[in-house]
């Protein structure tokens, strides 16, 4: 079977882009795509679309038509692809099942989020409407799950307060050459012990902010991708895998069974290992997240993941690099584009054009969506046409 | 079998659902491990259980009280572990302390969140440290 190539890229800045909504987003993101891979949208069979609340947070809906139209790229079968936070990771996955399937040949996949118009605890309580109703009606919001998680955590591995800390001082030092990240500042550890609690034990500094952004990928056979261009990626790996709605009903809340069945799958695919894999972005929409998944992929033993921080291993110059771009804690999080943005990082690094930020020569990279709070997975493994 | 877990009466109940194997959960599910239905019911609030973890939110939704403290705990139920959600009455509990369900007529304000009001209940169990 052809393998499937990614020859396109792109990502709008993300952060609070005022003025401009999700249509806006969308087009910016999806024209730059083409633009990136010189294929013109009449060449696109397949649009999808991945966003969480478009209906709930502005009051559109019918995204995928409207992009097909203003990229001209109608009679395109388009679809919207909402997984809550995974969308974009879904995403990734139904343009991958469209091209191996062979009922396209070129599919571009486009994820974005309009959110900064509404107040914290606006956009807050509509991604708490993921959560089954006895979580919902006692006021649970997504940082709640990861207090709650954080403080087990802590408990139960014995590790120190400061290594989470330490996770969100790391991002927003890649997210400094970033260009396009929504917070391009470095902090220091001390201000984010220091910052206002959230969630206990979990402050400020532990969380991605709210997002406005776009991002898109093009999809395409080895074959067509050879004939287009030099410049491209291959998806070698491709898996998702839910956990329970109900997090209380999870034996270990410290473990996502959605992380560990779809990374199992998708290094399956790619007849890889988690040795093999160069470097990672991780779902650190909190930073407790970046353990939990950075054990769940096979990177480290069950309660050890918070070592890796403080060993430096995850550092940029470390042997495992984990959010180069910044991650979601200061690129930003627009929920429907954040799965994509993930993978335009490990696209970029792959194909040596991720700028100040770039790696030496990295071949395998992965990326991990998380929806709801481990509720929904998608692990995506990309390599350069040419990995060993 | 109906979905009322915190269903609003003179003694209202925490129902959790029990499967053939033998487990328990809280909710209730149409189907259990296996596929299998479930054949009977349990009612948490007749039971103390252990404080698995806990938080206090201060970013709260519109309608959510502010701080809200909320924990997970763990019933023993003749052997059988069902772990629930819920607020706590107050932030004064640590992990392994026993806590017991309280009722409360309304959780949150239905009126101010997202979700259509009449689409859930709003009664349920807040948990306080067993003196």
């Amino acid at each position: 079977m052809d393998r499937v190539a990614i020859v396109g890229a792109s990502m709008t800045p993300f952060g609070d882009r005022e003025g401009e909504w999700l249509r806006d987003l969308l087009a910016e993101a999806g024209a730059e795509c083409l633009d990136d891979a010189g294929v013109t949208a009449d060449a696109v069979d397949h649009l999808y679309v991945s966003n969480m609340a478009s209906g709930e947070l502005e009051g559109q809906t019918g995204a995928p038509n409207m992009l097909a139209h203003d990229l001209a790229a109608q009679p395109a079968y388009t679809a919207r692809i909402d997984q809550t936070s995974s969308s974009g990771g879904a995403g990734i996955y139904a343009a991958w099942q469209s091209v191996a399937s062979e009922a396209s040949e070129m599919t571009l996949l486009v994820g974005g989020e309009k959110m900064t118009h509404k107040t914290t605890g606006e956009a807050t309580d509509v991604i708490a409407s993921l959560t089954h109703p006895v979580e919902y009606k006692h006021g649970v919001t997504l940082p709640s799950f990861a207090g709650l998680t954080a403080r087990l955590y802590l408990d139960e591995y014995d590790a120190p307060r400061e290594s989470l800390g330490k996770v969100a001082v790391k991002n927003h030092e890649n997210g400094v050459d970033n260009p396009k990240a929504q917070f391009r500042k470095a902090v220091d550890l001390e201000t984010v012990l220091d910052s206002p609690i959230v969630a206990d034990p979990l402050r400020l500094y532990d969380f991605c902010p709210i997002t406005d952004g776009s991002a898109a990928l093009l999809f395409c056979p080895e074959s067509v991708a050879r004939e287009i261009t030099d410049e491209y990626v291959v998806v070698s790996g491709v898996a998702g895998a839910t956990d329970t709605h109900v997090v209380h009903e999870r034996t270990d809340p410290t473990t996502m069974r959605g992380v560990v069945e779809s990374s199992d799958q998708a290094y399956e695919m790619a007849d890889r290992d988690p040795e093999d894999v160069d470097f990672a972005e991780l779902h650190d929409m909190f930073t407790i997240l970046e353990f939990l998944q950075f054990e769940d992929l096979g990177f480290a033993e069950k309660g050890e993941g918070w070592k890796a921080i403080e060993e430096g291993r995850t550092e940029r110059d470390g042997d495992l690099p984990i959010n180069t771009s910044g991650g979601l804690k200061s690129k930003g999080h627009p929920l429907g584009a954040s799965g994509v943005a993930q993978a335009v990082e490990v696209y970029e690094q792959l194909l040596g054009e991720a700028g100040d930020r770039q790696l030496d020569d990295p071949e395998i990279g992965l990326a991990c969506n998380v929806g709801g709070f481990g509720n929904c997975v998608t692990t995506t493994i990309l390599e350069t046409p040419e990995a060993e | 079998m109906s979905d009322q877990a915190d269903s609003t009466t003179d003694n209202p109940e925490m129902t959790a659902y029990r499967y053939p194997d033998g487990s328990i959960t809280y909710p209730g599910h149409p189907r259990g491990p296996g596929g299998e239905e479930p054949v009977g019911t349990v009612d948490l609030s007749e039971y103390t259980a252990e404080v698995v973890t806990w938080t206090t939110s201060t970013a709260t939704p519109p309608g959510v009280r502010q701080p809200n403290h909320l924990t997970i705990v763990e019933f023993d139920v003749d052997g059988v572990p069902v772990r629930a959600l819920g607020q706590l009455e107050e932030g004064n509990v640590d992990i392994g302390d026993t806590v017991e369900p309280v009722h409360v007529d309304e959780l949150r304000d239905p009126e101010k969140g997202i979700r259509e009001p009449e689409s859930q209940d709003w009664d349920g169990f807040q948990f306080r440290p067993v003196e």
